[in-house]
């Protein structure tokens, strides 16, 4: 009997092969902005603990290599995560003793590609099952409850990005609440306005390239240009009508990248919205105008449910890229993880742009997974599997 | 009467774009009324078209490399060989989406320092995702009787994909490469936080100073930019899919 290699099981075996042996650990540093040290597995870990994590990576690359059940190889997936999840915590109480404030430890490449070599494994089990959505929420949840109580039991508190987050654990929740807020706040004012613009625009051809050209125009405008340019005519409103600055209308701050965010995010909704409403079958219209149906009737009854799919579609869209353009409002002072991203930047703190990167891709990851299970969920059981 | 307009007016853009680049003076007493106690309305720490062949030559190479990267890989997991890694990489689209702009550009700031490297980085991989994605569309979605007509008549499987999936499929893929084309455009901007010398500069100097005729200037070259490629690379696309649709 011969054995069979599996094709992706090499390729991740020669990433994990690589980030395993050869590339470092984890960063040593005696401050947080001088060069580090970087430590091999074996070096990072106490003895055992290091042969024991290799054991680990061992096992599962065996278990990738070969062609096994997919339900295993999810599982070695799994396994390898919380292994390293949890050896890069003990590799930093190991490497910098609790005492010492002023060290650093970071993760360093070979545990960035060890995550990435098995979310890869994980993505593509997952992708193999074919979950059904709500099993699909179910994983994202149990995968952020496990980082969560990792966090609660103290087991990274030695890690460089938890100490840049321990000295402001205030400003934190205070910028993530401001990058919430911003981002579902312009979300909701888009489809608020949005959905009645796209219905108009299906109903009122005319109208319907003047304005979907308008909003193309407008995201052609970079963010950063367009939060600054609306940075005018906002101060402008704030002097000048009686009642907007007491309702937090500022030439600088969240205001602007407020309106901002709301002007990037029509055009999916209004477009996405458009195309919804002219894919409900002309059968569905008048067999709904037949059985005397109103306008209004037929609207909300039939055409608005069965463009449902597609007008999620663009509020999706709308949702990830308003979690990630959120950061740039820092750059005009409106808060959000942006703020640490550039704080980070300006002061070549690295750990400090990962308190800001990590959160928001974490938020955006996590948005995307459960609206593309919403979007599935809407879809007619018929049609499943056709819509992409 | 609408036919010729919209050529008109682009051309007038054009026109506008590049008056304004070779000399700015003439235009300073539009961008005036926007500034305050005499600041200069106009970018005065280095020459505007200096920067925006730098800023279209970061985002010319980091989309050449984009093209190569992410056509080659789509042709790969469309052959019968890379089949295993189709699942995946519809995944990897979907997941690389996710990921902010700004979370890559200072991502990669740590590995590459600060300048045009990470930039490019940025907007290689950034630019990726669109091309691929298009690809694999273009690719995955031919007409069964075209590619058992190719097959039956004796086609290699080389000559298939040169002669018939790759012309079959090129609108689509250009359509990507538009989009990815435009998005690296304006996140091209957000390079000038790390360093890197695009238009971005002239808006960020603007943030700083507080001058509104700087954040102006710098976005609207970019947009007129972006309008103007975008629709080049579109009439492109519609030559090739007139092209196309002859011999199918």
């Amino acid at each position: 009997m011969s054995i069979r290699f599996d094709k992706l099981g090499v390729v991740i075996a020669l990433l994990v092969a690589y980030g395993a042996l050869a590339a470092p650990f984890a960063t040593f540093r005696a401050n947080r902005i001088v060069p580090g040290d970087a430590k091999t597995i074996l070096e990072a870990l106490p003895a055992g603990a290091g042969a024991a994590l290799l054991g680990v990576m061992v096992a599962a690359t065996v278990v990738i290599l070969l062609k096994t059940p997919t339900f295993l190889r999810l599982a070695a997936a799994a396994a390898s995560l919380v292994a390293i999840a949890l050896f890069i915590g003990m590799a930093a109480t190991h490497l910098a003793p609790p005492e010492n404030a002023y060290a650093r430890v970071s993760p360093a490449s070979g545990f960035w590609i060890l995550l990435f070599a098995f979310a890869l494994l994980a993505a593509d089990s997952i992708t193999r099952l074919k979950p059904r959505p709500v099993v699909r929420v179910l994983l994202l949840l149990v995968t952020l409850g496990g980082a969560a109580v990792i966090l609660m039991s103290g087991l990274w508190d030695g890690l460089s990005i938890l100490k840049e987050y321990a000295g402001r654990a205030d400003v934190f929740w205070l910028e993530a609440g401001r990058h919430v807020t911003l981002a579902l706040g312009s979300l909701a004012a888009s489809v608020i306005v949005g959905l009645p613009l796209g219905i108009l625009c299906h109903r009122v051809e005319p109208l319907r390239d003047g304005v979907l050209n308008t909003l193309n125009l407008i995201q052609t405008i970079p963010s950063i240009a367009l939060f600054g340019i609306l940075i005018a005519p906002l101060g402008w409103i704030a002097v000048n009508v009686p009642g907007a600055a007491a309702i937090g209308i500022r030439g600088i701050g969240a205001a602007p990248a407020f309106v901002a965010l709301f002007l990037y995010s029509l055009l999916p909704v209004v477009a996405n919205t458009v195309v919804g409403l002219a894919g409900v079958p002309r059968e569905a219209n008048e067999a709904a105008r037949g059985i005397g149906m109103t306008d209004r009737q037929r609207l909300f009854g039939i055409e608005l449910p069965l463009a449902m799919p597609v007008i999620l579609t663009g509020i999706r869209i709308v949702l990830v890229q308003n979690i990630g353009l959120a950061t740039i409002a820092a750059l005009i002072g409106g808060g959000g993880f942006g703020v640490f991203v550039f704080q980070g930047i300006g002061q070549t703190a690295m750990d400090l742009v990962l308190l800001g990167a990590v959160p928001t891709v974490v938020l955006a990851f996590a948005a995307a997974i459960v609206l593309d299970s919403l979007i599935e969920m809407n879809v007619p059981r018929r049609e499943r599997g056709r819509t992409a | 009467m609408r036919a010729w307009v919209p050529p008109i007016l682009r051309a007038v853009l054009l026109a506008v774009l590049i008056a304004f680049l070779v000399s700015p003076g003439w235009f300073s007493p539009l961008l005036k009324p926007l500034v305050q106690d005499n600041a200069p309305a106009i970018y005065n720490q280095g020459s505007l078209l200096t920067l925006t062949l730098l800023h279209l030559r970061i985002v010319a190479i980091a989309t050449a490399g984009a093209i190569v990267v992410a056509v080659t890989l789509a042709i790969l997991v469309t052959r019968p060989f890379g089949a295993e890694f189709l699942p995946l990489s519809r995944s990897l689209v979907n997941v690389g989406q996710t990921f902010p702009p700004v979370a890559v550009l200072a991502l990669a700031v740590p590995a590459l320092g600060f300048g045009e490297k990470p930039t490019l980085v940025a907007l290689f991989l950034y630019g990726l995702l669109p091309i691929f994605e298009n690809t694999l569309t273009g690719l995955t979605t031919l007409p069964v009787s075209v590619m058992e007509a190719a097959r039956g008549s004796g086609m290699t499987e080389r000559q298939r994909l040169f002669k018939v999936e790759l012309p079959l499929a090129m609108p689509v893929i250009l359509a990507g490469i538009r989009l990815s084309v435009v998005i690296s455009l304006a996140t091209a901007t957000i390079g000038s936080t790390v360093a890197a010398k695009t238009l971005g500069e002239v808006i960020i100097a603007g943030l700083q100073s507080n001058n509104i005729a700087f954040v102006l200037q710098g976005g609207l070259i970019v947009g007129a930019l972006a309008v103007l490629i975008y629709d080049g690379l579109s009439a492109i696309e519609r030559v090739l899919a007139r092209r196309a649709g002859l011999f199918s």
